[in-house]
């Protein structure tokens, strides 16, 4: 019955618990015999002088941590910091090239992911390391089967699967493929894993970003009934939300360095903020004080515009709307409701199906379609909504990002030829103005944080000076910092004059930008409400839908 | 009785034309199912032919040539890996490498060493693996129907045949039963998993690709000095590449690769049969056109049933931890 998968030649890992039937708890009362000279037993984990370069890119710097036994620690910084990294020589991926690591007060080498796992380490990574093609018992059982014979293990690997499963309460369909579970439960399953590998400590790596709230807080109620039986967690986000809510201790990472260590009680969302960015986040309201005059000229003008696609259906109704110069307007709803086709037709990707476009005095309709290069010249820019798939190429560099779609300007191409010079210079002007890390053009594409990413891609655009600007979701997985230069830069955009049309899921968004919202459910505008006097409760119902019926 | 014999005569010729196949499917199997793409099933077998035709002929027996052919094997099979596991390198450019190799390097050894235009020396009986008559084939004839396809079909083939059908029920008793099967598929599928769980993505590669070699070897055996008694040059004949397609053809498993691989057998025999023969209101089929025909028949069932065929997720994309 006794699984015993792990490796203990190195002979450096002692554990101070474990014949399985143990119960977890015990071994917080078994501590003081494992007490080392060096390091105090009572932490989980122990980091000391952590650091790692990549080239010339410092991704941790001399870091220290200290994970107390039975704990929740959070670590919070911004995309780039440094936490994947550092969980990353945690579990055995990278090898620091200094510092040292404890576990229960022994020092240990991890050259890989088995010692970690025979240290009582486990993982979730945030893309989830699962076979799709596998039941969910065999992921479980995949490295740690107990005999060279599946029909030997498997049953074992089962009734040891669904007691985990029923004593830590993360139901999973044993039998069913990998492939065809929710998100939620592949999550659970990665849990199980760590728990069968008899993980004492958890590390979690931003595991609610593929979760809807209703997973995230039984994610979380996982997580608490884990750490009362003596499981340390440490949990990976940059969602302070979720540090505050279910964490003992914080640290924070700062480009690389910890710059923090707090216990969450005496701590708020806003300090954890400013420590992640290293400043004071004003929160800010960006609606224009003086309502426009009502003779300011549209920047662009939509007329009982109408799109069915390929299959027959339906995805824009009836559009009109306006956005006039100087102005934005807001694009709210819940995603999948035509807001992307929407963007797709203004940006001359896809062409209307009925209703017209007005731009710059130039018509576009389902005759004669405007196509994206001809918008361009007609001073309409975008920003798309899915920056990996039309906003950049990832295996190019970022100087030849940065010209994606004006490859074929003069200034850029010299009868067929690309000017790299010319190009790799404006790719560095544009990184400076818009504060993209690392600054460097030969860099690819890929190798930016998501914010820093959106940052050259708004650059791109923005420099052009466009008379109309289109920006679908620019700080979808954008972290903080990142996000108040975006917001500023839209706006400085609209006090130049330019129209924009802002797409967004993110409601807190559109109400601290928008001047005017509009309400899209079901590929038409069912609402239209003033910026300023926008709620939340009333723009959810809009969404729905379900705001006549409660007006009525 | 006479169509019963002659269909026996196919099926007979079927299963004698299809085990190298099942022989090559099966290795490329076991490499395909870790992610690493094997073209070179072919060269693999051309060097083994010659091998195991080379050490027949010098050694006058068929156990040391079986040894060689499949020691070749394994030697390329690793090469392959060397290549395309420890150096992340192409696998298809890997695999035409050695293709290209085997197919000079058999030549050339073949004239400088038994000066025959590139071929080996021709085998006498004993160097040979030969037919066997299998218990009771005889004295099952006076069963109707059964026995006389026990004798003339099932019975009276070489060892090497009788291996072939053992190899499919093996691998699928490893791929499906066994811990390294399941270690196999998940690193053909997604190696990060693999290497999270505390795996060797490498380790289980390299066996992979040794086993594949082993059975690519007993199938170039097999060619030489089973079914023939001497290696000729190019004597594979694209066998290697026919097995390619019977495995992605049976999606990557061992019991419908063997039976696609059966299939072009069965052309094949057929295509054999058929020359000379009257078809009615066809007349007499061109032996060109009947040769033709098991590869056109490849083309339009690969063309028509390849799009649902799923390979392994990571299949040709060399293991590499990500930033």
């Amino acid at each position: 019955m006794a699984i015993c998968h792990r490796d203990y030649d190195t002979g450096e890992v002692a554990l101070t618990t474990s014949p399985k039937s143990t119960e977890a708890t015990e071994s917080i009362n078994s501590t003081d015999t494992s007490a080392v000279a060096g390091s105090d037993a009572q932490y989980a984990i122990e980091l000391r002088g952590i650091t790692k370069r990549f080239g010339a890119v410092r991704a941790n710097q001399d870091i220290d941590l200290r994970v107390r036994r039975g704990t929740i620690h959070g670590i919070v910084g911004e995309n780039g910091a440094g936490k994947s990294t550092l969980m990353s020589i945690l579990y055995g991926f990278y090898q620091a090239d200094s510092g040292q690591i404890f576990i229960n007060g022994k020092a240990v080498n991890i050259h890989n992911s088995r010692d970690a796992i025979a240290a009582g380490i486990g993982m979730v990574h945030q893309h989830f390391m699962l076979v799709d093609t596998f039941s969910v018992l065999e992921n479980v059982m995949l490295g740690a089967e107990e005999h060279a014979l599946l029909s030997h293990c498997a049953a074992d690997a089962r009734t040891e699967l669904q007691r985990l499963a029923d004593e830590f309460q993360l139901s999973v369909h044993v039998d069913s493929l990998i492939a065809d579970l929710p998100v939620g439960e592949q999550q659970r399953t990665e849990i199980l894993k760590a728990l069968y590998r008899q993980a004492e400590i958890l590390i979690l790596d931003e595991p609610t970003g593929v979760l809807t709230p209703q997973e995230a807080d039984q994610l979380f109620r996982v997580l608490t009934s884990l750490k009362e039986r003596g499981v340390t967690i440490i949990l990976i986000t940059h969602k302070l939300r979720e540090i505050m809510d279910i964490t003992d201790t914080v640290s924070v990472l700062r480009l690389g360095e910890m710059v923090s260590h707090l216990n969450t009680v005496d701590t708020s969302m806003s300090e954890l903020a400013e420590l992640m960015v290293g400043r004071k986040l004003e929160t800010r309201s960006f609606h224009r004080d003086e309502p426009l005059p009502t003779d300011t000229p549209a920047g662009i003008e939509v007329c009982e515009l109408g799109v069915v696609d390929q299959t027959g259906k339906t995805r824009l109704k009836d559009l009109s709307f306006e956005v006039k110069r100087g102005e934005i307007l807001g694009v709210a709803g819940v995603a999948g409701n035509g807001q992307s086709m929407l963007l797709e037709v203004l940006a001359g990707i896809s062409a209307p199906s009925t209703g017209h476009v007005i731009v710059n005095g130039q018509i576009s309709t389902a005759e004669k379609p405007i196509g994206p290069s001809q918008m361009r010249t007609l001073k309409v820019h975008h920003v798309p909504e899915d920056r990996l798939k039309l906003g950049l190429v990832k295996a190019f560099t970022a100087a030849e990002s940065s010209v994606l779609g004006y490859q074929r300007s003069i200034q850029f191409n010299l009868r067929g030829l690309l000017q790299l010079d010319t190009i790799r210079k404006a790719c560095r002007r544009l990184m400076e103005r818009f504060d993209v890390r690392p600054g460097d053009p030969k860099l690819k594409s890929a190798s930016f944080s998501g914010g820093n990413q959106q940052k050259l891609i708004l650059a791109r655009e923005l420099e052009k000076l466009p008379e109309v600007l289109l920006v679908g979701q620019p700080t979808r997985g954008v972290d903080i910092g990142a996000i108040e230069l975006i917001h500023e830069k839209i706006v400085e955009m609209r006090d130049s004059g330019c129209a924009v049309l802002l797409v967004s899921v993110e409601l807190d968004e559109i109400m601290a930008l928008a001047d005017r919202i509009v309400v899209m459910y079901e590929g038409q505008i069912v609402a239209e409400v003033n910026g300023r006097d926008a709620n939340k409760t009333q723009l959810g119902l809009m969404m729905a839908n379900a705001h006549q019926n409660a007006a009525a | 009785m006479d169509t019963l014999a002659s269909l026996f005569a196919i099926l007979d010729a079927t299963l004698r034309v299809s085990a190298p196949l099942i022989l090559a499917a099966m290795a490329g199997l076991y490499s395909e199912r870790s992610g690493i793409v094997d073209i070179s099933l072919e060269g693999k077998m051309l060097a083994s032919a010659f091998a195991a035709g080379a050490v027949a002929a010098l050694s006058g027996s068929a156990w040391p040539a079986l040894g060689a052919g499949i020691m070749v094997g394994i030697a390329l099979g690793l090469v392959h890996g060397f290549a395309c596991i420890t150096h992340r390198g192409n696998q298809v450019v890997s695999g035409l490498a050695i293709n290209i190799l085997a197919s000079g390097l058999t030549v050339v050894l073949g004239i400088a060493w038994f000066s025959q235009g590139g071929q080996t020396p021709s085998l006498a009986s004993e160097a040979r693996f030969m037919p066997l008559e299998l218990p009771f084939a005889d004295a099952a004839q006076v069963i109707p129907i059964i026995g006389p396809f026990y004798h003339d079909v099932i019975s009276g083939h070489n060892f090497l045949v009788y291996v072939a059908w053992l190899a499919v029920l093996a691998t699928w008793w490893v791929v499906y039963r066994t811990r390294f099967g399941l270690r196999l598929r998940a690193v053909g599928e997604n190696p990060l998993a693999v290497d999270t769980a505390g795996l060797s993505v490498s380790g289980l590669r390299y066996r992979a690709v040794i086993i594949c070699g082993a059975l690519a070897g007993v199938a170039g055996t097999y060619l030489s000095i089973a079914q023939n008694a001497a290696f000729v040059r190019e004597m594979t004949a694209g066998q290697g590449y026919i097995a390619l397609a019977a495995l992605i053809f049976g999606k990557w498993k061992p019991l419908p690769a063997m039976l696609a691989c059966l299939m072009f057998g069965f052309l094949d025999a057929l295509a054999i049969r058929l020359q000379g023969v009257e078809l009615p209101l066809i007349g007499e089929v061109p032996v060109q056109a009947i040769q033709a025909l098991p590869y056109v028949l490849t083309v339009i069932l690969l063309a028509g049933f390849i799009g649902r065929a799923i390979a392994p997720k990571a299949v040709g994309i060399p293991y590499l931890k990500e930033r």
